[in-house]
């Protein structure tokens, strides 16, 4: 599956220790960019596993986020639940060039946008 | 004497008894006798005593020596002149003059009427016999005694208080003696039917015969008493008759000389009759249309009048409840207060144990205790009286108040928590993942499982959002028992230290960053996580108020977006209304925002505000751009901070109102708006204490009444229903500004992150919270001061700054991908 790989604008553009949400047109999942203390960038589709709680409003803490509606946490570099939670989230793979933040999409939510 | 020499004003006392001689000494205190030149009159030929204990000298118990309170030397001494024996015939207001039945005549400048009760008389035939007597004075006494060497049976007429010391003295003496009474109960103003009943069974054990509902008809005999004869045709023999049946004031002297008389001679709360020179004490008096037979208020009635007669015009007598009881001896009655549920909202508690002759009733009104009948155990009485007096709320008290003030006391701390035992296995203790009692028990006992950890990994309960841990743990302790093992309560898995600990050091240590804070304490977690980095903000916003910046990473995203995210991601928005109340111009704002932005649901909350419901979160800083132009500002209804004030309309529209509780509702948001506290906090001011602002199960609560404002803490209206310990009650609003600010602090220092007021003050108990803000007074100031402080940091109004674009990348979407 190709990948498709999109800028979407200067890493300073995300709080450190917060994400964004990015829209990808009208339809398909919604995308969360999370940025960490320590300027790591993941990217996630923005639904918790358990009641598909928007995770880019959750605390981030090292590299999880804890989703704001029930508090289950989520490891930002696999998207799977921590502790006793089960299940995940699909992550998206990034790239930073020059400061700026690259989202690589699959051909399918490509065509989605 | 040289009375035309004298400088001092005279003071004139018609009446040698208890009241009237208690008012002089009380004068005699202030004044020393500088004042006032004093004459009293007594119509019985003795010095002042005790008439209270004539039942004591009737049984024997006491000498008529033992009960004289003053003796002649004492009026010597005091330079009173004393015609005792001589009682005063009529008093002429013109001459300001006193006549005497030996024609004696005396000026006044001052004149108190003292003149004490007669006993009421029945009308009946035979009343003039020889034998019969009244139990009012040492004459009495005397023929009683007589009659008690010669004769053997006695009849009492009356089975209240006077009539049953009377009985139980000639029986003491000898004599066989019945006791007829009108009523189907004995003392039946002061105990109710059930105590009535144990006191005749016991008096009856004791050989005293009893004939209820009955009606003397007449007092046969010919020389002198030989029997009384009942309305229904019972004849009882007798040597021997005494009257008890009540007494009346004694008005006679006050009415001939044209002084407003009712029942009693009728006094103002500053004991003056209706002539401002003439004052009036004890039981010949008639204050607010109540009279007087208990020796209680007469004291009280007695200082007052000096007070008044010693220049003191601002003495004002009130009554009080009163309590009595009966001197028998091993016979104990208490009653004080209302006997009986007055209607259905009253509420009665009783205890009664028959083989022990123990019985113990209390009512209850609005929380309050506002009677109580004892019998065989009086020794609660006076706590019970206090309580009374003080106007106690006793609501947390209720369970265990009957059993006495060890019983009540022992157990300070409130139970809180549901009562597992009677809740359905399908109860669900867990909303997040779904989890009932059933099955937490279950696998439990199934498992043998011993600590949350592994309750939590066998069952998900409180896996999630962590709001049910508390009840968890608690249905483990109910289920496992001894076998349940405590968990540390550490901040979070971060550290190994608690909440309390963790405080102290960043006060102690001065520690001003969450980083800091992580290091001092070897954080597992460099960043810590979503737990303990919440609590960290608030203790170091709490501890440095003007250092500490606040730091939005780490707050819930409600705190951070200031507006209360839904399960579908979208927001919710909740314009301040200030004590509840709102305008044309607000409403006609919030409809045309609710109109323009399409928002789906409005929504009037249980704070008494309109709830915005649906919005999405691109559009907040506009709705609020819009609800900021008509004066709305944020209500932090997504805040661990203060949310509402509820309020009901009070005095200013209530027929029932006593204080302006909308007014003072929203004098209490306008000082606490805007502070973070540990968790929610939520207020209520209720005009009178029918309390439609439900303000006993709030945060902080106040019930006004007519006196003031009883401030109440600790309620709570969530999943574990607390009612609100009593604080304290205080006379103006701006010592419920003072109590509430110190409160608010208290509970900002001290209480644990996500703890709200209800768990903490069953944590530390009420009693610690009041030995802080009640008992120290210098301590409660240092705390308002304190929040006063703190609060000056935080007022501004977040919707503002963010509707003029502060953390605009909180609201808007990153920049779509254009090309994309």
């Amino acid at each position: 599956m190709d990948l498709v790989w999109k800028n979407i604008g200067a890493l300073s553009n995300i709080p450190a220790q917060g994400a964004r949400r990015l829209c990808i047109g009208k339809s398909g999942p919604p995308i969360a960019v999370f940025r960490t203390g320590e300027d790591r960038v993941f990217a996630l589709i923005d639904e918790c596993p358990h009641r598909r709680g928007p995770l880019s409003e959750g605390i981030v803490s090292g590299t999880t986020v804890a989703c704001p509606l029930h508090n289950w946490v989520i490891d930002l570099t696999s998207g799977l639940a921590l502790g006793l939670d089960e299940g995940g989230t699909p992550i998206l793979p990034i790239r930073i060039v020059a400061g700026e933040v690259h989202v690589g999409l699959s051909l399918a939510a490509g065509e989605s946008a | 004497m040289n009375m035309i020499s004298d400088p001092r004003e005279r003071l004139v006392v018609i009446g040698n008894g208890m009241a009237g001689m208690r008012t002089v000494e009380e004068l005699l205190k202030r004044e020393s006798g500088r004042r006032y030149q004093i004459t009293v009159f007594g119509a019985e030929p003795h010095v002042n005593y005790n008439r209270i204990m004539l039942s004591s000298v009737l049984a024997g118990d006491k000498t008529v020596d033992e009960i004289v309170i003053n003796s002649r030397e004492w009026y010597d001494d005091n330079g009173i002149r004393l015609f005792a024996g001589d009682a005063v015939a009529a008093i002429d207001r013109n001459a300001k003059t006193v006549t005497a039945v030996s024609g004696l005549c005396v000026p006044y400048d001052r004149l108190l009427i003292a003149t004490g009760s007669r006993p009421l008389a029945p009308a009946i035939p035979g009343l003039g016999l020889p034998g019969v007597c009244a139990f009012r004075d040492l004459a009495d006494v005397d023929k009683m005694l007589a009659a008690a060497r010669v004769h053997k049976r006695a009849v009492v007429i009356g089975g209240g208080l006077l009539g049953l010391e009377a009985a139980w003295g000639l029986k003491q003496r000898g004599m066989s003696v019945a006791v007829v009474h009108l009523m189907p109960t004995l003392m039946e103003r002061q105990l109710d039917a059930a105590a009535g009943q144990l006191l005749q069974r016991d008096l009856d054990r004791r050989g005293i015969s009893f004939f209820t509902d009955g009606q003397t008809e007449e007092i046969m005999g010919v020389a002198r008493a030989e029997g009384v004869q009942l309305a229904d045709g019972r004849v009882i023999p007798a040597d021997l008759v005494v009257l008890a049946i009540g007494i009346r004031p004694n008005i006679d002297l006050a009415r001939a000389a044209g002084l407003e008389v009712n029942r009693g001679v009728a006094v103002y709360d500053d004991m003056r009759t209706s002539d401002p020179d003439i004052f009036a004490v004890g039981e010949c008096v008639e204050h607010r249309g109540e009279v007087f037979g208990l020796v209680a208020p007469l004291w009280e009635q007695a200082k007052v009048c000096a007070a008044q007669l010693g220049g003191d015009e601002t003495a004002a007598f009130a009554s009080q409840a009163l309590s009595t009881s009966l001197k028998i001896t091993g016979v104990d009655v208490f009653s004080a207060g209302a006997l009986m549920a007055a209607d259905e909202n009253d509420d009665e508690i009783t205890l009664r144990d028959d083989s022990r002759g123990l019985y113990k009733k209390i009512v209850l009104r609005d929380g309050k205790l506002v009677g109580a009948v004892l019998y065989g155990d009086v020794a609660d009485g006076q706590w019970y009286l206090q309580l009374m007096r003080d106007n106690v709320d006793v609501a947390e008290l209720r369970e265990r108040l009957v059993f006495g003030r060890a019983v009540a006391e022992a157990v300070s701390a409130k139970p809180i928590g549901p009562d597992f035992a009677a809740m359905p296995d399908d109860a669900q203790i867990c909303g997040c993942n779904g989890v009932s009692k059933g099955a937490i028990v279950g696998a439990i006992r199934g498992k043998n499982l011993a600590s949350l950890e592994d309750v939590r990994a066998h069952t998900k309960a409180s896996a999630s959002c962590g709001q049910c841990t508390g009840l968890v743990e608690r249905l483990l302790g109910f289920a496992a028992g001894a076998a349940a093992k405590p968990a540390k309560k550490t901040l979070c898995d971060c550290a190994d230290a608690g909440h309390d600990e963790i405080r102290h050091a960043i006060v102690a240590q001065k520690l001003k960053t969450m980083q800091a804070v992580r290091e001092a304490f070897g954080w597992k977690k460099s960043e810590g996580c979503h737990k303990c980095r919440p609590a960290l903000n608030y203790y170091l916003l709490c501890a440095w108020p003007d250092e500490y910046k606040d730091d939005s990473r780490s707050r819930f995203v409600n705190e951070r977006v200031h507006a209360n995210i839904q399960k579908d991601g979208t927001f919710s928005v909740v314009p301040r209304m200030w004590g509840g109340l709102t305008t044309p111009a607000e409403l006609h704002a919030i409809a045309s925002v609710a109109e323009k932005f399409n928002i789906p649901t409005v929504k009037v909350t249980g704070g008494q505000r309109i709830d915005l419901l649906g919005v999405k979160k691109d559009d907040l800083p506009a709705v609020w751009s819009d609800l900021n132009k008509a004066g709305l500002v944020s209500g932090h209804a997504y805040a661990k901070g203060l949310r509402t004030v509820k309020t009901c309309v009070g005095s200013e529209w209530c027929r029932f109102g006593t204080q302006d509780s909308t007014g003072l509702g929203v004098k209490l948001e306008k000082m606490c708006w805007g502070s973070w506290t540990p968790h929610k906090v939520k207020l209520a001011v209720s005009g009178c204490p029918r309390n439609c602002a439900e303000a006993t199960i709030k945060d902080l609560g106040i019930v006004c009444v007519e006196a003031g404002y009883d401030i109440v803490v600790g309620g709570n209206g969530g999943v574990e229903v607390r009612v609100s310990d009593s604080l304290a009650r205080v006379a103006t609003e701006e010592e419920v500004l003072e109590y509430a600010g110190a409160f608010l602090q208290l509970y900002r220092e001290e209480a644990h992150y996500f703890e709200r007021t209800a768990p903490w003050i069953a944590r530390v108990g009420i009693a610690y919270v009041k030995r802080r803000l009640v008992e120290d007074g210098e301590g409660r100031c240092g705390l308002h001061a304190r929040f006063l402080h703190s609060q000056t940091f935080v007022q501004h109004d977040p919707w503002a700054d963010r509707a003029k674009g502060a953390d605009a990348h909180e609201f808007a979407p990153l920049l779509a991908l254009a090309e994309a």
